[in-house]
């Protein structure tokens, strides 16, 4: 029986192949195997001999069964590794392409000022691009001599000849968004107004259409002091770090008092950084929204009173990014999108900090 | 607006610093805006004197001097042929830096002599063109700062200019005696009195002046006087000095005069050639086609209304705006009349705005200047021209009335708390109104006549905010609209944007924001450009048209990007188009264009043209994103823009289209200069119907346990039959039982046959009671292939 051990085992061992091993199971332990065959001369023992030779031969059956198995797992993984190995690839090969869209500076930081705005309760309002020039002047206490007007550098739509209807405008600022959300909304709100305006300039820094996010507030006993905070606060999210204001005194035709607001910043090699240092920058126009614009919104002024103020978003977006150019962001320039765009799951909200 | 310290200091009595008042400018509202001070250069020089000169001892023309300075006797090699012994001049050290020949000093060794340093000519330190010498000063001691002793000497020349941004408030600004008012009021100093002593008539003119009654709105007083015997010829130095600085050339003295109070007080004034004048003033309205010859030497033809002054033969004066050539004053005038008059700011506005003239006149006429200086400010000129150049005054002639216009409003002290949120003392309130002009009694303050902006209690608040300075606001914290968690806020429409957006992103777009305007070509191949949508004043013709379609200003974009070689493109947009020239007239698209290939080209064979199955997918990915219904029809006959036969309208029904997709013509494309062929999409969100209900509750999912069953059937159909058409048969054979149907191979031609095709669906059968047994598969098959026969006139393929 030992002899048939070490044969099989040593058979086994040797097989290079999984029909020879299927040759020497049939050998071994098929049914006419020599280890069958033994296993069938059993019977033929006295009960003693039975005794001593069944588990003998019981274990040698089983030690041939692992064997064979153990030996056709080796084969298969011998083969796999001889087949893996033949399907070597180069893997610094580049990745089947996918293309990453972007999302445009000004769509982003639109976003952003929503998403911090809207924690204080502003809702976004908009409203038409061609505007009437009463909405976009004369209910903004602009009337039709006013100097604002002609420094405003206003596009105007064509009237035929003989049509003695004013023309439209584009609108030159988004406040005519505000008049407009007063007539149909009244008091209290709150209000931003992001979007295009127009106006007839094109150099270094300007271009003809540009994007500006208005704010509104109307309440019983909103100060200039909740708009300062309002805005310390805006800037401080915005910037991702503290950002002092320093209100200036200015006039608008439509706020009464109204400031300028600058935000501090230091200079350094041509690139600014905002929320240190001790230069100033103007960023904002702002005050109280003058009495008789409330009147043409349809607004008491005596019972309401209340603050707005506007902000260019890609102005902000060039301070905040470092973009240099204000006219690249028009130009649907590859490179340029590419380079400065946003990517499309980057969707800003405060939780994950802008 | 422009004006130098020296000319504040006329008015203002201070010892602030250039800082402090450049400072407190801008805080007020009166924005600095650019700040030249000629001193800066020259701050390191000192006076020094020259103790001996000696020839040098190894080149002609030089001199080995022994200077005395602050620091001792130091050696100085000179060249000037005036370098002498015992004359006082201005030292530059080594370490200095000399502004006219952009060098800084070091210790220099002249043909074996030290030197240490230099003598400054006028030119070297830039202060003249003179080179013939060094500076030679009459007076000085040594060590003492040169731009002190200018300072004291010949102060023009370190004279700070000042520019300020002027907002249109505030025309009294536009005087440099309400810059200093302002200043007073901020407490950087006391302003001066400015009382003139008229001088007294010597005869009387016959000249008269009359305001047509028409006229009086517009010119409700007119004020002038005649001076015979004036010597005209120019300025004395300070005035020249004065106007220089601010940007003015002057001409003569008397028209001088008249620049100098326009910019001094904001009170501009005309002077006539009495001598060109024929026989009387009048002050009038133009008929229209009257024509004169301003002094810019350009001519103008006034309109109907325009308001004009004449003498007997023809107009001599553009009101309020510009004077003629024809009756001004030159070298030679000897009799002039000196005009103060005011005039109605609208009407000013109106006719420089109509005559295109921007003169300082009209520009502050236009503001409003104050109507009760009116005749002081004439009493001013005519004293400042007797006093310098001779002659005898006329009796004042006076045509109409200094209005009325004065007012009072209440002073609510606590305005400013609630309005502004700044605490400031009601008698500080009433102390800052008083030093701004305005007279107080109890609580009304009576606005002083120079400052037309002040118009109600609003106005008071905004003064005494601005004197005390905003700097002193504290932000105090926005009340929340409600306690607890903020809310939504933003609009369906609002939503679908952003998805809309984020998903073309997501699709491996790159988003644009391209022009709201356009060129008429352009805007017209897109069925715009009409003269509904024209702009009357675009800045270029690029510029002319509002954009009826995002297409066109995406194709532009590619066509930029091809120039510079990027050739595979994708592009979007989310904006406004406009279908009108009236406001509201506008909607929002999403549009997607695609060019080249799908990407480079690569080791994998991936890459390919683009088709119109890139932007049918992107399409439909989009509209799923913004909640678009899964069932749709496809139709053609979209606009001219698409290739007739390659695009499909995404709709809801005939009328309800919610999208495009398709290649774009190649008309179009050839006249946009880009190189197709190109695919583009245009979505319509609000043409997508919003859910009848808002719910977040999701429809219950129905998960059957059976397995479901697919089977293939390949069907040949005219060329023309379209997929969509044979796979609604197909599922319309057992609505049931049948899952889906899905299209997996086309195949035109070949043994099929000219005008032949076959399509090859998998339909995928979801039992739901029991397992299908075969023989009611083939039912199902059955009925399939005769639904398809009947709406397409199919035949399963051999």
């Amino acid at each position: 029986m030992d002899d048939l051990r070490e044969k099989y085992v040593g058979l086994i061992a040797q097989a290079s192949d999984e029909s020879t091993l299927e040759d020497l199971r049939v050998q071994a332990v098929g049914k006419k195997g020599e280890i069958s065959l033994q296993m069938r001369s059993l019977g033929k023992m006295s009960a003693e001999e039975r005794q001593v030779a069944g588990p003998k031969l019981n274990a040698l059956k089983d030690e041939i069964n692992s064997a064979l198995a153990a030996k056709k797992t080796a084969l298969a993984d011998a083969a796999l590794d001889e087949r893996l190995r033949g399907e070597w690839l180069d893997v610094t090969l580049p990745a089947r392409g996918r293309p990453a869209g972007t999302i445009h500076p000004i769509s982003q930081v639109t976003e952003e000022v929503i998403a911090i705005l809207a924690d204080l309760g502003f809702a976004v309002a908009e409203g038409p691009q061609i505007e009437s020039d009463w909405y976009n002047f004369d209910a903004l206490n602009i009337p039709g001599h006013h100097p604002a007007r002609a420094e405003m550098d206003t596009f105007y739509t064509h009237r035929a000849e003989g049509d003695e209807r004013p023309p439209h405008v584009l609108r030159t600022h988004t406040s005519p968004v505000q008049i407009r959300h007063m007539e149909a909304q009244g008091a209290p709100c709150r209000i931003i107004c992001p979007g295009r305006v127009y106006r007839a300039d094109y150099d270094q820094t300007h271009t003809p259409m540009f994007n500006q996010v208005e704010g509104l507030a109307i309440d019983k006993d909103i100060s200039m002091a909740n708009l300062k905070w309002t805005l310390e606060e805006f800037f401080s999210v915005f910037f991702g770090t503290e950002v002092k204001t320093r209100f200036r005194a200015s006039h608008f035709p439509f706020t009464e008092p109204s400031a300028e607001v600058d935000i501090q910043c230091r200079w350094e090699n041509g690139s600014v950084k905002v929320g240190e240092g001790d230069d100033w920058l103007e960023v904002l126009g702002s005050g109280m929204v003058h009495p008789k614009v409330l009147q043409a919104g349809g607004i008491d002024p005596a019972e309401w009173q209340g603050f707005a103020f506007g902000m260019g978003i890609d102005r902000m977006a060039m301070l905040k990014y470092g973009i240099p150019d204000l006219r690249a962001f028009f130009d649907s320039d590859l490179r340029w999108l590419r380079h400065y765009g946003f990517a499309s799951l980057q969707q800003p909200n405060l939780a994950t900090g802008l | 607006m422009k004006f130098t310290l020296s000319w504040l200091k006329k008015h203002l009595e201070t010892e602030a610093t250039l800082d402090e008042i450049l400072y407190a400018l801008t805080d007020l509202g009166l924005e600095v805006e650019e700040v030249s001070n000629p001193a800066d250069k020259l701050k390191s020089f000192m006076l020094a004197k020259v103790q001996s000169a000696e020839q040098h001892p190894d080149a002609d023309r030089l001199r080995v001097c022994q200077v005395e300075t602050n620091e001792g006797l130091q050696q100085i090699v000179c060249g000037a042929p005036n370098a002498r012994e015992g004359i006082t001049v201005v030292l530059c050290k080594p370490g200095d830096y000399v502004p006219g020949i952009d060098v800084t000093l070091s210790v220099g060794n002249i043909r074996g002599v030290e030197s240490h340093g230099m003598m400054a000519s006028e030119r070297e330190l830039e202060l003249s063109e003179e080179h013939d010498g060094i500076i030679e000063l009459p007076s000085g001691e040594v060590g003492e700062l040169f731009v002190d002793w200018l300072a004291a000497n010949d102060p023009s020349k370190v004279d700070p200019m000042i520019e300020i941004a002027i907002t249109p408030n505030r025309p009294d600004a536009l005087g440099v005696r309400g810059i200093a008012r302002d200043l007073a009021a901020r407490g950087l100093g006391v302003l001066k009195t400015c009382d003139v002593e008229a001088v007294p008539a010597s005869f009387k003119t016959d000249v008269s002046v009359a305001i047509d009654a028409d006229t009086l709105d517009g010119c409700p007083v007119f004020c002038g006087r005649v001076i015979q015997g004036v010597k005209n010829g120019p300025s004395p130095a300070w005035m020249q000095d004065a106007l220089r600085a601010i940007g003015l050339r002057p001409i003569s003295f008397l028209v001088d005069v008249t620049n100098y109070f326009t910019y001094d007080q904001n009170r501009p004034l005309h002077v006539f050639d009495m001598d060109k004048v024929k026989g009387n003033l009048r002050v009038h309205r133009a008929k229209g086609g009257e024509t004169i010859v301003a002094l810019d030497d350009k001519e103008y033809t006034l309109q109907a209304g325009q308001m004009a002054i004449s003498d007997d033969n023809s107009v001599e004066s553009i009101a309020g705006v510009m004077g003629g050539l024809e009756s001004g004053c030159t070298d030679e005038t000897v009799n002039v009349f000196v005009e103060s008059a005011y005039w109605d700011p609208i009407q000013i506005a109106y006719t420089g705005r109509a005559l295109k003239i921007n003169s300082d006149a009209r520009y502050r006429f236009e503001r409003g200047v104050d109507h009760a200086f009116t005749p002081v400010g004439l009493e001013h000129a005519v004293r400042m021209i007797v006093d310098h150049a001779g002659g005898e005054a006329s009796q004042l002639i006076q045509a109409g009335n200094v209005p009325d216009v004065s007012r009072s409003y209440k002073l609510d002290t606590d305005r400013c708390s609630s309005l502004v949120g700044m605490e400031i003392a009601a008698d500080r309130q009433r102390e800052i109104l008083t030093s701004l002009g305005f007279v107080m009694d109890g609580d009304m303050a009576s606005v002083p006549s120079w400052r037309p902006d002040v118009q109600g209690e609003a106005d008071l608040v905004e003064e005494v905010a601005r004197i005390e300075s905003l700097t002193g606001l504290v932000g105090k914290p926005l009340p929340r609209l409600h306690d607890g968690v903020t809310r939504a806020i933003l609009s369906d429409a609002q939503l679908r944007e952003r998805s809309a957006r984020r998903t073309a992103a997501v699709l491996g777009y790159n988003e644009c924001v391209t022009y709201s305007f356009i060129d008429q070509p352009s805007a017209a191949l897109f069925g715009g450009g009409d003269d509904a949508t024209m702009l009357a004043n675009p800045i270029s013709s690029e510029m002319s048209h509002m954009r009826p379609q995002l297409l066109p200003g995406l194709l532009q974009a590619a066509a930029r990007n091809q120039a510079r070689g990027l050739m595979d493109q994708a592009l979007f947009e989310v904006g406004t188009a406009f279908h009108g020239g009236e406001p509201g007239e506008q909607h929002v698209q999403v549009s997607g264009l695609i060019v080249g290939r799908t990407g480079p080209k690569d080791v994998h064979g991936a890459s390919r043209g683009v088709d119109v199955f890139d932007v049918k997918a992107d399409a439909e990915a989009i509209l799923a994103a913004i909640g678009a219904p899964v069932k749709v029809q496809i139709l053609r006959g979209a606009d001219a823009w698409w290739h007739p036969g390659r695009h499909g309208k995404i709709c809801l029904g005939p009328k309800k289209v919610m999208a495009v997709f398709g290649e774009i013509h190649p008309k179009v494309l050839a006249a946009m200069d880009v190189k197709g062929p190109a695919m583009g999409f245009t979505i319509w969100p609000t043409e997508v119907p919003l859910p009848k209900k808002k719910s977040s509750t999701r429809a219950p999912l129905v998960l059957r346990d059976l397995q479901a069953v697919e089977r293939d059937f390949a069907f040949v159909v005219d060329a023309d039959v379209e997929a969509l058409t044979l796979v609604n048969a197909a599922v319309g054979a057992d609505k049931a039982l049948i899952e889906t149907v899905r299209v997996f191979d086309e195949f035109i031609g070949g043994a099929l046959g000219e005008g032949k095709k076959s399509i090859a669906v998998t339909v995928r059968l979801q039992p739901v009671e029991a397992t299908l047994k075969e023989a009611e598969i083939e039912a199902v098959g059955t009925k399939i292939i005769e639904k398809v026969g009947k709406a397409t006139g199919g035949i399963l393929r051999g």
